[in-house]
């Protein structure tokens, strides 16, 4: 291909082992992400077909969704049985095949999206795939990400590459900046509530412009995390200073020459002038206001000076949905949004739980006491996000504020531990999905930032975080 | 993988649109570390209460559909999580076909790993099937990949498109690893290149 390319192109191309005569590529995978969810299945295949994985040094695995993250899992012990022997199935997988492991006991250990950039094992440019929708996050590098299927897993385990006809590219500008209080999951949140949670099917969005430039690595996996939200391949925001200055002295990313190397490769990736995208999305940034989902699916978004909406605001196969919604988020039309109560607060996941996000939330907490009776937990994404989040004194902000401090994992976001609401439970979440069931059989999940879930925590509902700042 | 050619059978009616992952398999069932046994789970929290008896205004509850093969659904189907627990469900189940306007990429494509035919058709069309699968028992549509058509129980004919490699591969029952393998050459060669271009990877 000639002519102007966008970024999305020029990772493609560089990654392209064979071309079928229809279009349909292998392509190369730099970095293979592994949860215990998703990959006992694969292991399994690669067994009984005899296969090893083919570059285990490229294999980086680590269990967080089933992972207890209460602080007695010190013990070492999970109660769960089913959750344990999937744990167990990942540490002796990861034995047998040799590949690099994160386990429980390892402080390294948390969230694989959140383990892969920390450890510079995530870099510009690169391929990275996981059998995990959110796989989407690495984007924030640069690098062409995204979840998997637990068959493509065992393929990537045993070929190192991926069958793939190429996305379409769309660009979505944020232009102008944010206004105070305004976070990069108000960005992601009003972006899908603009698309809606089919609008990037088909899509790899790349996420450029002002409000996008001035955010931190943080805010920008923030961005890209929930690309699948709105139904995307994969998000991807173009590396620039900030990126390298990430990335540079982590323990996997390069050194020295090497370094100088990929550096000069590194500034090359961005969207030429006048290149194609097929669709284009632009938003201000001055428009945004933190918002808040009301609804079961990510693209139920609404200011949080809104109210909540009737099923004959929507047309099509909509209105039963939203009906349905209504009636299991038990929400009655015209409701103001910040009358809604909130039974429990959790912030974490691998959409914020890293370092900047317990910094938002703290600042919001710093002398303050939680709603009584509210239940409250901050699950830090690692075990190294939460040695610094004790280190900077946000711990004992939250403590003192009586909010639970976990140990790294999922934990909430899907409750696949025993952290999970109970039928009826309403939650205030800084995770991605508000599914119905996602955090537990009949739980309410309202989806927000941070600084917003912190708001929520003190007045017991939910909050313009503006109002407390 | 099971082979896909033709089926003639029940498709049961979900018009709900974004069915998401988590609704065709809460997580509490992901614990698995097998492919099978899924199906008694599928789209637990619709099917049944908590106590485990079964909802009797869920679809597949209902006597004309508990043998229902094909889904006709509503917009975006599979979207949220990769789970591919969510085809194992299906096909656990016995649905080896589903029909919607839109399929979220990655369900779409765990789909053809495990012998299930995702159908994408316009939404004019699945307006005709959907009424159709709601007529019960008797109304059995038939797909034929080869054909790439559907046809609904009073003989009118829907084609679709579908990737004619995927196509190929789900005819056959192919396992793409074993495709894959046969380039491993390509892949040698790749490697050895970008271990020069990009020796940091
Ligand atoms: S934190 Fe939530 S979304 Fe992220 S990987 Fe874990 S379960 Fe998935």
């Amino acid at each position: 291909m000639t002519g102007p390319k966008t970024l999305y192109d020029k990772i493609w191309d560089a990654h392209v082992v064979s071309t079928s005569d229809d279009g349909t590529c292998l392509l190369y995978i730099d970095r293979h992400l592994v949860h215990e969810v998703t990959s006992p299945q694969a292991f399994e295949g690669l067994r009984l077909a005899g296969r090893k994985v083919r570059a285990p040094e490229k294999t980086i695995a680590v269990p967080d969704h089933n992972v207890p993250t209460t602080l007695d899992r010190i013990s070492g012990v999970i109660a769960n049985e089913e959750s344990r022997i999937q744990v167990e199935a990942l540490d002796k997988n990861a034995r047998d095949f040799g590949v690099v492991y994160y386990p429980v006991s390892d402080v390294r250990q948390g969230i694989v999206h959140i383990v892969g950039p920390e450890q510079g094992w995530t870099l510009p440019g690169m391929t990275v795939v996981c059998g995990d929708s959110h796989t989407a996050t690495h984007g924030a590098f640069g690098a062409l990400a995204h979840g998997i299927g637990t068959s493509e897993v065992e393929h990537v385990l045993a070929t190192q590459t991926l069958i793939q006809k190429k996305s379409r590219n769309m660009k979505v500008e944020i232009t102008g900046h944010l206004r105070p209080g305004v976070t990069a999951k108000d960005i992601t949140l009003s972006v899908i509530g603009a698309t809606g949670t089919a609008g990037g099917t088909g899509y790899v969005i790349e996420y450029c412009g002002s409000a996008i430039e001035d955010l931190s690595m943080e805010g920008r996996m923030t961005v890209c995390n929930m690309a699948i939200e709105g139904g995307a391949r994969a998000g991807l925001i173009a590396p620039d200073e900030k990126t390298f200055a990430y990335v540079m002295g982590r323990p996997h990313a390069p050194k020295g020459a090497q370094w100088e190397a990929a550096l000069n490769w590194w500034k090359t990736l961005k969207s030429d002038p006048g290149a194609h995208f097929d669709k284009v999305l632009t938003l201000r940034g001055e428009d945004i206001a933190p918002v808040v989902t009301w609804g079961t699916s990510p693209e139920d978004v609404l200011p949080i000076t809104g109210v909540v909406p009737a099923p004959a605001d929507f047309t099509g196969g909509k209105v039963e949905a939203v009906e349905r919604s209504l009636a299991y988020m038990g929400l009655t039309p015209g409701m103001k949004l910040t009358d809604i109560k909130i039974d429990t607060v959790f912030i974490g996941s691998c959409t914020n739980g890293r370092i900047e996000d317990l910094r938002a939330a703290a600042a919001i907490l710093k002398g303050k006491k939680i709603k009584e009776g509210m239940r409250a937990m901050v699950v830090p994404g690692s075990g190294l996000v939460r040695a610094q989040a004790e280190e900077e004194g946000l711990a004992q902000i939250f403590i003192d504020a009586g909010m639970e401090w976990r140990l790294a994992g999922c934990s909430m976001c899907l409750a696949m531990n025993p952290d999970q609401l109970s039928p009826g439970e309403r939650c205030a979440a800084t995770s991605n999905r508000n599914f119905e069931g996602r955090q537990g059989r009949g739980g309410r999940t309202h989806l927000l930032s941070p600084a917003m879930a912190a708001a929520a925590a003190i007045t017991g509902h939910l909050t313009d975080v503006r109002e407390m700042m | 993988m099971q082979k896909f050619t033709t089926l003639t059978g029940i498709a049961a009616p979900m018009p709900l649109v974004n069915i998401d992952t988590d609704m065709i398999i809460p997580k509490q069932f992901l614990k698995t570390i097998a492919r099978t046994g899924l199906g008694k789970n599928l789209f637990d929290e619709m099917r049944f209460t908590q106590d485990g008896a079964e909802i009797p205004g869920f679809v597949l509850n209902q006597p004309a559909y508990r043998k229902a093969e094909i889904l006709v659904a509503g917009d975006n189907f599979g979207c949220g999580s990769s789970r591919e627990h969510a085809p194992w469900a299906l096909l656990d189940f016995g649905i080896r076909a589903v029909i919607s306007t839109s399929f979220a990429d990655i369900f779409y494509n765990n789909c053809f790993k495990n012998g299930i035919l995702p159908i994408m058709l316009p939404p004019e069309a699945v307006a005709v099937l959907m009424a159709d699968a709601q007529k019960g028992a008797n109304a059995r549509m038939t797909v034929d990949l080869a054909a790439q058509t559907v046809t609904s129980s009073d003989g009118q004919v829907f084609p679709f498109e579908v990737d004619a490699f995927k196509k190929h591969c789900l005819l056959n029952g192919l396992d793409d690893i074993g495709l894959t393998l046969e380039k491993a050459q390509a892949i040698d060669t790749y490697e050895a290149a970008a271990a020069q271009s990009r020796p940091w990877v």
